[in-house]
């Protein structure tokens, strides 16, 4: 049961970096919230795209030179990795957040499964995107 | 003994002092974005690589226009939630505040600018 007290309440250390070895549990959560915060980053590109096009044959000329290139390719290609990986992560939070899954082993194995998903989708993802443009 | 229920002793809790309510949203739009994430990925993609012509004429569609601005919606609203929960954990006090009412108002910036962007071409 819940305490009343409010004041003096234990708070959780931030223990990655110099205090605890990398572990793919640690590793695999932080890169949840780091792919979120990134994932502004590709939103601020579509709409940046979507109002080119919108307004001139210029504008969209440009923006969309800049994302057809190979470091536009490159950048469309790590965003949808930290969509898909994201997407995965969060996915875990439901699985744990319903009760299953909660064994240290079976976290693991799906630390790795968020890793090797998302590389799995994104990859596919960029063959079935060069496949449509085509 | 203490005449205090269970549940009025969480609220106002947890480092957002929203009690639970911020990790069931943040749960619930996970759920959602096991949806979100494939259609925004496919639904964007395919539009992209042809023409200023046909760009416009695949973004007004109002499938294309209703997913990407419902994905765009509550995408932003999870990605918000994010990153407050990582305000919340790493800068505190009036910074936290401030940094908060930053990263929300820039969060609704981008949700009115892109619904624009989408109305724009759709109609």
């Amino acid at each position: 049961m819940a305490d009343v007290n409010r004041g003096n309440r234990p708070l959780s250390p931030f223990m990655i970096g110099p205090y605890y070895r990398p572990q793919i549990t640690s590793i695999s959560s932080i890169m949840v919230r780091i792919t979120a915060i990134a994932s502004y980053g590709v939103v601020v590109l579509a709409i940046i795209w979507l109002l080119a096009a919108a307004t001139s044959d210029a504008a969209f000329g440009f923006v969309d030179g800049v994302l057809r290139s190979w470091f536009g390719d490159l950048l469309l290609f790590l965003f949808s990795w930290a969509l898909w990986y994201h997407m995965l992560g969060r996915l875990r939070h439901v699985i744990w957040d319903f009760g299953y899954c909660l064994d240290l082993e079976i976290s693991k194995k799906m630390g790795w499964g968020m890793f090797i998903g998302a590389t799995v989708l994104a990859v596919l993802t960029a063959i079935i995107m060069a496949m449509g443009s085509a | 003994m203490q005449y205090l229920t269970d549940r009025k002793r969480a609220q106002g809790l947890g480092a957002g002092g929203a009690g639970a309510h911020h990790h069931w949203v943040e749960i619930a739009t996970s759920i959602a974005l096991l949806f979100i994430v494939p259609l925004a990925i496919f639904v964007f993609g395919f539009g992209m690589g042809g023409t200023r012509e046909e760009v416009l004429a695949y973004f007004a569609h109002p499938f294309v226009a209703i997913v990407l601005s419902i994905c765009l919606i509550i995408g932003i609203y999870h990605i918000k939630l994010e990153t407050l929960a990582a305000v919340e954990d790493y800068v505190h006090g009036i910074k936290g505040k401030l940094t908060q009412i930053a990263v929300t108002g820039f969060s609704y910036v981008l949700i009115g600018t892109g619904l624009f962007a989408i109305a724009r071409i759709a109609f």
